[in-house]
């Protein structure tokens, strides 16, 4: 099986690698997988006041097409609001990158980091206005 | 630098000596070996013969013990089955373990199916099997005890001589896969016990599709009921006209093979070690699968914490190498083998093996250190394992997210 041209390209200059301080109130963070599946996602945003995403940041253990997936999402929701990072579907993964049959379940896993993230920020943000207006 | 092929448990390149030996058997001398009657088909007999001949000292067997098959698939189906079949009577049990080639294993599901009982050891965290545990597995009922020499994934030799006189003493009959094995380390069927034993021409620098199952003819002599009925060829163990130039290419493969074994093994073991020094050298927190003393001469099997091997993989594209990793398989699932170690998942995803062989270079092992410390160093970068095993958290206690 050979690898698309885009997957060689995200696995060798990975995009946004790194990590943010998971206790700072605009960060969200989803961890998805497990070390027994082969694959396991971390993937980070920096919201602003606006709901928009300034910074995303990705750490990925698993294949070629799984750090790719990770690596386009960061690249793809940068600058978006979090409403229009929820728009992007593991298809649009699929699609991009060209991964075959086998290798969707890296786009699903993609996804899921992100959305787990979106949840994280969200539910900080809600205690955040909980606090200010008690 | 061109690519570089240490994946040599899987396949080997043709040795052009063996090519040489086997290119008059497809034109001028192409006889059948079955025809009796005229020169051509004398002519194949007689490379036919030498070839048996020349497999055969490689074990120590005599050339008439020697039946031809299409490779060590066939080889272990039809001893397997052929034994398992013809002994029904005796018994109906059968031992082997869990972490033998999928053409051992399968058979044996196979003959669950058909009213055989079969006891699947487990080996130690080595990928080794002892006498002691076959033995308290024997049964009046057992018929076959079937073991490969040597691990294809690991390398782990195991201790056949033991296992073999074991079953002579319990007249149990012993086969083994020595498909890793044949060619690379000394084995005598008479010395070791051996009843039956499946080799393959392909992963000594022969041709693919043809190989050779040894069948003891005396103390005891071994029957075997046949997968393929048809024209008797080959004692009637496994008819079909003979594949003679692959025939030829076994048996030249197999007597360079024996020619150069001393040699050979400890030049390999000798760029193994350097490859496994240059490693853990430059990396830290990798670890080597299977037992390091009972091992092949061409193996190494390593694994890379923190990285998963189908990337790792991809960071050396330009060498061949296989990975116990899940994705490099249809079925997701990571090695058997080495889960069988009681190594966990993790640990399998990340495993690389090495297999070195006739045509490996020590500037191709110096080469392949560089290649795979910077690939490991790469991912490890990005690695949310690597991040948190090094901000001191332990892995094994998370809570995942298992998908």
């Amino acid at each position: 099986m050979a690898y698309s041209d885009k997957v060689v390209d995200h696995y060798q200059n990975p995009r946004n690698v790194g990590s943010m301080d998971q206790n700072s109130k605009t960060v969200g963070t989803g961890i998805v997988g497990a070390p027994e599946c082969g694959d396991v996602m971390k993937l980070q945003i920096e919201v602003d006041e606006n709901d928009r995403i300034v910074d995303a940041k990705f750490k990925t253990f698993g294949c070629g097409s799984a750090i790719a997936s990770s690596s386009l999402t960061t690249e793809w929701i940068k600058g978006q609001t979090l409403d229009e990072a929820l728009m992007l579907k593991n298809t649009d993964i699929v699609t991009e990158l060209a991964l075959p049959p086998v290798k969707i379940h890296c786009s699903v896993l993609a996804e899921d980091a992100l959305r787990a993230a979106i949840a994280d920020v969200k539910s900080k943000m809600a205690k955040t206005t909980e606090t200010a207006s008690a | 630098m061109k690519s570089i092929y240490l994946d040599h448990n899987a396949t080997t390149p043709v040795d052009p000596r063996v090519l040489e030996a086997m290119l008059p058997y497809f034109k001028e001398t192409f006889g059948n070996s079955a025809s009796r009657n005229h020169s051509f088909g004398w002519a194949a007999e007689e490379a036919v013969d030498k070839a048996r001949g020349q497999v055969a000292k490689v074990i120590g067997a005599g050339s008439k013990e020697i039946v031809w098959t299409s490779g060590s698939t066939e080889g272990n189906n039809t001893a397997i089955q052929g034994v398992a079949r013809m002994y029904a009577d005796k018994g109906k049990h059968i031992i082997t373990c869990t972490i033998e080639h999928k053409a051992v294993i399968d058979p044996c599901k196979f003959l669950e199916t058909q009213g055989y009982e079969v006891t699947w050891l487990d080996s130690d965290p080595k990928g080794c099997i002892s006498a002691e545990q076959v033995k308290e597995a024997m049964r009046d009922d057992t018929i076959l005890v079937t073991l490969m020499f040597a691990n294809n994934e690991i390398g782990t030799i195991h201790p056949i001589a033991e296992i073999g006189a074991l079953c002579k003493e319990r007249g149990v009959l012993f086969h083994t896969d020595a498909t890793q094995a044949f060619g690379k380390v000394p084995i005598d069927v008479n010395e070791m016990g051996i009843d039956l034993l499946s080799l393959s021409a392909h992963k000594v620098y022969g041709p693919k599709g043809v190989g050779a199952l040894y069948v003891r003819r005396k103390k005891p002599r071994v029957r075997l009921q046949p997968i393929l009925h048809g024209g008797g060829h080959e004692r009637g163990i496994r008819s079909g006209t003979l594949n003679v130039p692959g025939i030829v290419g076994c048996g030249a493969a197999a007597e360079i093979a024996l020619a150069e074994m001393q040699t050979e093994s400890v030049r390999t073991a000798q760029l193994r070690d350097r490859l496994w020094a240059g490693l853990s050298e430059h990396l830290t927190e990798i670890s080597v699968n299977g037992d390091p003393q009972n091992r092949l001469p061409n193996t190494l099997n390593v694994s890379f914490l923190y990285v998963e091997g189908e990337s790792l993989m991809m960071g050396f594209g330009d060498i061949a190498v296989s990975s116990g990793s899940a994705c490099t398989s249809a079925s997701l699932e990571p090695s058997y083998v080495l889960k069988g170690l009681g190594l966990g998942d993790d640990l399998a995803h990340s495993s690389i093996r090495f297999s070195l062989g006739r045509f490996t270079t020590e500037q191709e092992i110096d080469h392949t250190i560089k290649r795979v410390v910077a690939a490991v160093n790469h991912l490890r970068d990005m690695s949310p394992l690597y991040e948190m095993a090094q901000a001191g958290i332990d892995l094994s206690k998370v809570v995942w997210q298992s998908h």
